[in-house]
């Protein structure tokens, strides 16, 4: 992220105005600060405090009787694990599958001398403008063969077209018409050129959009709900809606000391697992924002 | 060599003059697929998929213009015109629909659109660099937090009884609020929950577009004794007007694209008067009545309105400000 100080760090009096002015965008800034931050925190530090104080409403900044019961539970309860595992999976083959179909488009579509770029670029931009909508694609996934399978997860939403342009707006900045031209010449295939030469001078991107799409994956719990029925194969984001949003319990499958420790737990348990369906992402965030930002900044310098 | 020149001359001979403009466009789709064969080979996978889950999708549409049935089949179920058309438009239903859907989407676009450009001019007048990217990392972390755990969070901390934000308004000896169970409360949660996770992730285009103004022109402002609040009006807001535009145009443009995840996690009974829009009731009569038909009616409406919309915007942005997507 660019900072942009050097045109302000000149030492320059302030006027009694400017003085004033600055004072107010210091404390705005500030609260817009605690304002987002606060709701972060206050998850955080319920999920590690005593049941008694979380249901009894004692927190209010930071944790109350410091415990991890909370994530105990959470980790002891086979719904929550199987939704771990599961979106795992999602986010790695998921990312992994999407990074593959997207690169193997924008690359073709940044040369100059491919035919019919311009024609297929419209084609897939065309998607951006209108869709068949919910049930028409249901029922091609229907027809797939795909309901209440991993596939149902992985495939409808392989490809963001947002993130061809990235790729391709990368692909054409970075590496020259000319440059594939001379390993033409040199007798390099196509493919051989794009592993040996194009991959390992497009790390950034590859990184920005394995991200991107790991996140998604990670997040996204519409698809699930649409195409999934049965539950071994649910993300954890369907868990936590069904724990924390739908306030419901599955009880069959589960064993009674677990239950009845759910009822008094009932609460700090949402807590946890939101911190623990959250975290993945947010432990990654710090390192990956940047990598973020550029993303969204490549794909507007052609927007 | 020879095959070429001599393939070059017959297609020139044969398909020529009448139909295609450019003498030389079928010699250059023979060199380039003769030449980037592999790379012909490579885009098939990905042209498969926007085959196969956008375009069958868009024929499958035509399912709102028949009575669908699984045996029969999309070309197989008979043809009943603009029937479930009409059916919507003469549901009492539709206007409460519309209704609210435009009210979500104009409150959103209207608080939404504005407070991103005025974060990032605020933190562009910051000078202590590690403010500013503290800022910066805070206000952009809800973007990556999932829809369910923000609609979860929401459900904890706005809990008619036991929420942090109901006990803080006994506390000071007012009533608790249920804010999930009321109609009036729904769209103000369901925009400053939006606003609340998108601000920081909007502000980034705007502060690129800050970082790129020419610090001459700040410079001479200074010169000048232009007070910063000027110097803003002034230098920092034509700079970042590309960008606002393009921004604009395209959510004027999805209008009617609420946010249907999220809006489906707020709804519940109570407040169903403001939180059902086309999308929910979409997936309800689609999905859970299995009434595909009428669904995709009503689907195909939402589309063909947001793409006037966007069309619409898109004219006028060019006529009036030279600036559009195409």
């Amino acid at each position: 992220m660019a900072v942009i100080t050097a045109k302000t760090n000149t030492r320059i009096r302030e006027s009694g105005g400017d003085r004033i002015f600055l004072i107010a965008v210091y404390t705005l800034l500030t609260l817009v600060l605690l304002a987002v931050l606060y709701p972060l925190i206050y998850v955080l530090s319920s999920s590690l405090s005593s049941p008694l104080a979380v249901s009894s409403g004692l927190v209010k900044l930071w944790p109350v009787d410091v415990t991890l019961r909370g994530y105990q539970v959470a980790l002891e309860n086979p719904q929550i694990v199987t939704g771990y595992v599961n979106s795992l999976f999602y986010s790695v083959a998921g990312a992994l599958i999407s990074l593959t179909l997207t690169i193997a488009i924008a690359y073709p579509l940044s040369r100059k001398s491919f035919f019919g770029r311009n024609v297929i670029m419209l084609f897939i931009l065309i998607t951006m403008l209108f869709s068949g909508g919910l049930i028409p694609t249901y029922l091609v996934v229907k027809d797939l063969g795909m309901l209440n399978t991993r596939w149902a997860i992985l495939i409808p939403q392989a490809i963001a077209v947002w993130q061809v342009i990235i790729a391709r707006t990368f692909f054409q900045l970075s590496i020259p018409d000319e440059l594939e031209e001379a390993a033409q010449l040199d007798g390099s295939s196509d493919l051989r050129f794009l592993w040996s030469v194009v991959l390992p001078l497009s790390k950034p991107i590859i990184a920005v959009l394995l991200l991107m799409y790991a996140v998604g994956q990670w997040n996204s719990y519409f698809d699930a709900l649409l195409y999934l029925r049965n539950p071994d194969l649910f993300p954890l984001q369907i868990v936590l809606r069904n724990l924390v949003i739908l306030n419901t319990v599955s009880s069959g499958s589960m064993d009674p000391t677990l239950l009845a420790q759910r009822q008094e737990m009932a609460d700090l348990l949402k807590y946890s697992l939101i911190v623990i369906a959250s975290l993945p992402v947010l432990i990654l965030y710090p390192f990956v924002q940047r990598f973020f930002v550029q993303g969204t900044l490549i794909g507007s310098v052609k927007g | 060599m020879g095959t070429a020149i001599a393939e070059r001359t017959e297609v020139l001979r044969t398909e020529a003059p009448p139909q295609v403009p450019e003498p030389g466009l079928w010699t250059n789709a023979a060199k380039s697929l003769r030449r980037h064969w592999q790379l012909y080979l490579l885009i098939i996978p990905p042209l498969l998929y926007f085959i196969l889950f956008k375009y069958v999708p868009m024929v499958n549409a035509v399912i709102a213009f028949k009575d669908y049935n699984v045996v029969q089949g999309v070309w197989g179920s008979k043809w009943v015109g603009t029937k479930y058309f009409e059916q919507f438009f003469q549901n009492p239903v539709f206007w409460t629909l519309l209704r609210n859907t435009l009210f979500l989407s104009v409150y959103s676009l209207l608080a939404s659109y504005p407070i991103p450009i005025i974060l990032a001019l605020l933190l562009n007048e910051v000078r202590g660099a590690v403010f500013k990217k503290s800022v910066q990392l805070v206000t952009y972390a809800p973007y990556f937090i999932s829809i369910v755990v923000l609609v979860s969070i929401i459900n904890l901390l706005l809990a008619p009884r036991t929420g942090i934000v109901s006990q803080a308004l006994v506390g000071l000896g007012l009533p608790p609020i249920d804010f999930l169970g009321s109609g009036d409360i729904f769209p103000s949660l369901y925009v400053w929950s939006g606003v609340w996770q998108g601000t920081g992730y909007a502000a980034v285009i705007y502060l690129a577009a800050l970082a790129g103004v020419d610090p001459s022109l700040y410079e001479a402002a200074r010169v000048d004794g232009a007070s910063r609040l000027q110097k803003i009006i002034n230098i920092d807001l034509p700079s970042i007007l590309p960008a606002a535009l393009i921004i604009l145009i395209l959510s004027v443009g999805s209008l009617m694209a609420v946010g249907f995840e999220k809006v489906f996690l707020l709804q519940n009974p109570l407040n169903q008067s403001s939180s059902e829009v086309i999308q929910t009731y979409v997936y309800k009569v689609g999905l859970l009545n299995a009434n595909f038909s009428f669904a995709t009616a009503i689907g195909l409406f939402n589309s063909a309105i947001n793409l006037i919309l966007l069309l619409a915007v898109n004219t006028i942005a060019k006529r009036t400000a030279n600036t559009s997507l195409f």
